[in-house]
């Protein structure tokens, strides 16, 4: 009886913002606690994204002389991923969908799957663009209001206005949601419902914003098509699915969490179509530039069969075909639907198809030829290899430590405390949850 | 209930502590070590000083934010590069649109504009930069992917003719479009600028730029002291930091004086005209109306103030 009393006491006592950094305190707690392989995953890429750290502290200081870049192509590996990056953020949207405009049971219990890579995708997007930039020093000049934007002119102002917009929207519904269940209680539907519509939209905006990023270039007659916005759209919706599968996997190989069959099946067959129709537009852009020839021409006889003796990046061109068709035909099989190392295989395959095709696959050859048609070629340097992989480092960490919050929120294992140990010294929770 | 608690949780307490210890000392290690690998960014930060850090946009500039500045900048160059310099900031001649137009019949190529830019505009010396490229041609093509820069024979050579290229300072130029913190815009006698203090060397500028007139700083610039030209600008020829992004100014500092660009000067040819468009009298406005005159990749738009002719 007594206890009741108290505990209706402390409900109505303890402001809202106490249990939220409660919340948050207890989500860190979780975050820094685990298994030994844990520990050894975590502490490897934290020593990675360290190096990464380290390469571009030298950058920033020594000058992006570090970077093979020349004037001639002066966005290489950064941007590459960075575009790889952002359609992996809007992957997830596919979930999204399925989950909240198809009602699919199965979906709503992985989705939000979808949004912690999203999460991670979008905090990797902003450093890879970080660390491109000459003058990090001078970010806060891109700020709206502090700094000066160029909106709606900039392109690229217009992406960073989506990704962050995206980046909020993705954390607010997330971590709504998680908090609600970490309270028990049912989560108010006026409160994420819309902002879910929003986002799904918001997903398809930024892939094409990205796109115009790039086609909007008159300058640069390779990247100036009207197929680009298209292409990345289809090929988004093949390698955000795939990594989404691949993560998957891994949870229930380690263990940490079963996914119901549905889910990635249903990807599969999205990923499908969506890999059709991106080898459709890959072949008709093939054909427009080669039937037709003279300047468009130029930069796609440079990228598949190489140019007057330089031919740098002919290996990695047909390397993402040859991904891309092989995973592409090991989809199609039916093997492909049960879980098996022929649906990993094709995950893999078309992720590393779609890095390349986007990637450097599209970013090089927009500069090679220069505008003034002369022949410099780029490959990444040992420095620009530290830095990105240091940042996918860091944004697997991202993934794996919000992965294991949302899990244990959702199965239980972290919520609320009763409201009568609130005012205990703060670690009397763990206590009593190792006392059990 | 209250004393069962406490006495089952002491001997876990002590292992929560444990826990938190290491956690903690995890926590330190880990910080250490990123302090650790950052730590080339030290000595940046001692270089880069609170002004011009939080130095406000040039538009944004009062007159007396601009003398600070420029005396922070003259300040700076002595100490970094051992020079005395005097940075100034003209602004455009109302009533001036300046352009540039080039005879391509005179032109021999031998690269004096390239070098007289060199050395008006503080390039750096190692990577011999400047804001012109010459293309060597075969005569009967304008296809540029015929063309050369990098020739090294004596010039003219046989049945080839020169086309030097440099900023166009289009009338609809695509980098002052794509640019996102506004660091670059196109003056009202037609120069399009670079504001070096606000630029964040993002290089969208350099991609959509048609004409590759735009040089990213990969390092800071080096210039022996005794060669540094002594008379800049804030928006043209002075020593520019590491990091940004700059292009031809039509010689800014010198134009809006009444003098002419240093390419011009240096050109042993004259093929070079220069010259202020809405001046009736101009010589290159007479050009203009009497030569058969074009423009480079007219098809884009870009509008380019650049103009090319040859003698009928
Ligand atoms: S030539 Fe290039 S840099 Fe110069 S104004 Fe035109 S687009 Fe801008
Ligand atoms: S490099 Fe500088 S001038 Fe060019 S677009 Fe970026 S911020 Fe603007």
């Amino acid at each position: 009886m007594s206890d009741a009393a108290i505990k209706n006491q402390t409900d109505v006592e303890e402001p809202a913002l106490l249990t939220y950094l409660g919340f948050l305190r207890r989500s860190l707690w979780l975050v820094t606690e685990g298994s030994l392989l844990y520990y050894a995953w975590m502490m490897a890429l934290t020593a990675i994204a360290l190096v990464g750290a380290n390469a571009w502290a030298h950058q920033v200081a020594d000058g992006m002389i570090t970077t093979n870049m020349t004037d001639y192509v002066s966005w290489g590996l950064y941007i590459a991923n960075f575009t790889f990056c952002e359609g992996l953020a809007v992957g997830g949207v596919l979930m999204v969908i399925a989950a909240y405009l198809y009602d699919d049971d199965d979906m709503h219990q992985v989705v939000f799957i979808g949004q912690a890579i999203a999460i991670a995708a979008i905090v990797m997007c902003t450093l890879f663009v970080t660390v491109d930039l000459g003058r990090p020093d001078r970010s806060w000049h891109l700020i709206p209001i502090i700094g000066k934007s160029n909106w709606p002119i900039s392109m690229m102002t217009w992406d960073i206005v989506v990704l962050n917009g995206y980046l909020l929207l993705n954390l607010h519904i997330v971590g709504y949601l998680l908090y609600i269940r970490y309270r028990g209680k049912q989560p108010n539907p006026t409160w994420y419902i819309p902002f879910i519509y929003v986002s799904i939209g918001w997903a398809i905006s930024i892939q094409t914003v990205t796109a115009f990023l790039y086609c909007g270039l008159g300058g640069r007659p390779f990247w100036n098509t009207a197929l680009l916005a298209p292409r990345f759209l289809a090929s988004t919706f093949v390698s955000g699915p795939a990594f989404i599968i691949l993560v998957m996997r891994i949870m229930r190989v380690l263990g940490v969490y079963a996914a119901p069959p549905g889910p990635a099946q249903m990807l599969i067959r999205v990923i499908r179509i969506a890999m059709i129709i991106n080898l459709i537009m890959m072949f008709s852009e093939f054909f427009t530039l080669f039937y037709a020839g003279g300047d468009h021409a130029v930069a796609g006889t440079y990228l598949f069969f190489g140019l007057h003796g330089h031919h740098a990046l002919v290996p990695w061109i047909w390397t993402a075909v040859c991904c891309d068709i092989l995973g592409t035909i090991l989809f199609f099989l039916p093997g492909a639907m049960e879980r098996g190392n022929i649906r990993i295989a094709a995950c893999v395959l078309c992720i590393a198809g779609v890095w390349i095709e986007k990637g450097m696959g599209l970013i090089v050859p927009g500069f090679v030829p220069s505008t003034l048609h002369q022949l410099v070629e780029y490959l990444p340097s040992l420095s620009e290899w530290k830095v990105s992989t240091g940042i996918w480092a860091f944004g697997l960490m991202l993934i794996t430590a919000s992965l294991k919050l949302i899990i244990n929120v959702l199965t239980g294992r972290l919520h609320q405390r009763p409201s009568r140990t609130r005012r205990r010294p703060p670690r009397s929770w763990l206590t009593q949850r190792l006392s059990r | 209930m209250t004393d069962q608690q406490t006495t089952i949780s002491l001997p876990v307490l002590g292992e929560v502590s444990r826990r938190t210890a290491m956690k903690g000392a995890g926590a330190t290690l880990g910080a250490a070590a990123f302090v650790a690998a950052i730590a080339p960014l030290r000595h940046l930060g001692e270089s880069l000083t609170a002004d011009e850090f939080m130095q406000r946009h040039y538009k944004e500039l009062s007159a007396e934010d601009k003398r600070a500045v420029l005396a922070r900048l003259e300040a700076e160059t002595a100490s970094e590069y051992g020079a005395e310099v005097r940075i100034g900031d003209l602004r455009p001649i109302p009533g001036t649109k300046f352009v540039y137009a080039i005879n391509l019949s005179v032109c021999n190529g031998n690269g004096a504009c390239v070098e007289a830019c060199h050395r008006e505009n503080n390039h750096d010396r190692a990577t011999n930069q400047s804001y012109i490229r010459v293309l060597e041609m075969p005569k009967g093509t304008m296809d540029m992917e015929q063309g050369n820069t990098t020739y090294q024979h004596p010039v003219p050579a046989d049945d080839r003719f020169y086309m030097p290229v440099q900023c166009q300072q289009c009338d609809e130029p695509p980098c002052v479009d794509v640019c996102p913190v506004e660091a670059t815009w196109k003056e009202d006698d037609g120069i399009v600028v670079v504001d070096y203090n606000w630029c964040i060397g993002c290089r969208y500028c350099e991609a959509a730029c048609p004409y590759h007139a735009r040089r990213f700083n990969w390092k800071a610039p080096e210039v022996p002291a005794a060669e540094i030209n002594p008379d800049q600008g804030y928006l043209s020829n002075r020593i520019r930091p590491q990091g940004v992004v700059e292009k031809c100014h039509y010689c800014l500092h010198r134009t809006r004086a009444g003098r002419l660009p240093a390419c011009l000067e240096a050109c042993p040819t004259g093929a070079r005209v220069f010259g202020n468009i809405l001046d009736p009298d101009s010589e290159v406005r007479w050009l203009l109306k009497n030569k058969r005159v074009f423009i480079l990749k007219e098809h884009l738009g870009t509008q380019p103030a650049f103009f090319y002719f040859s003698d009928d």
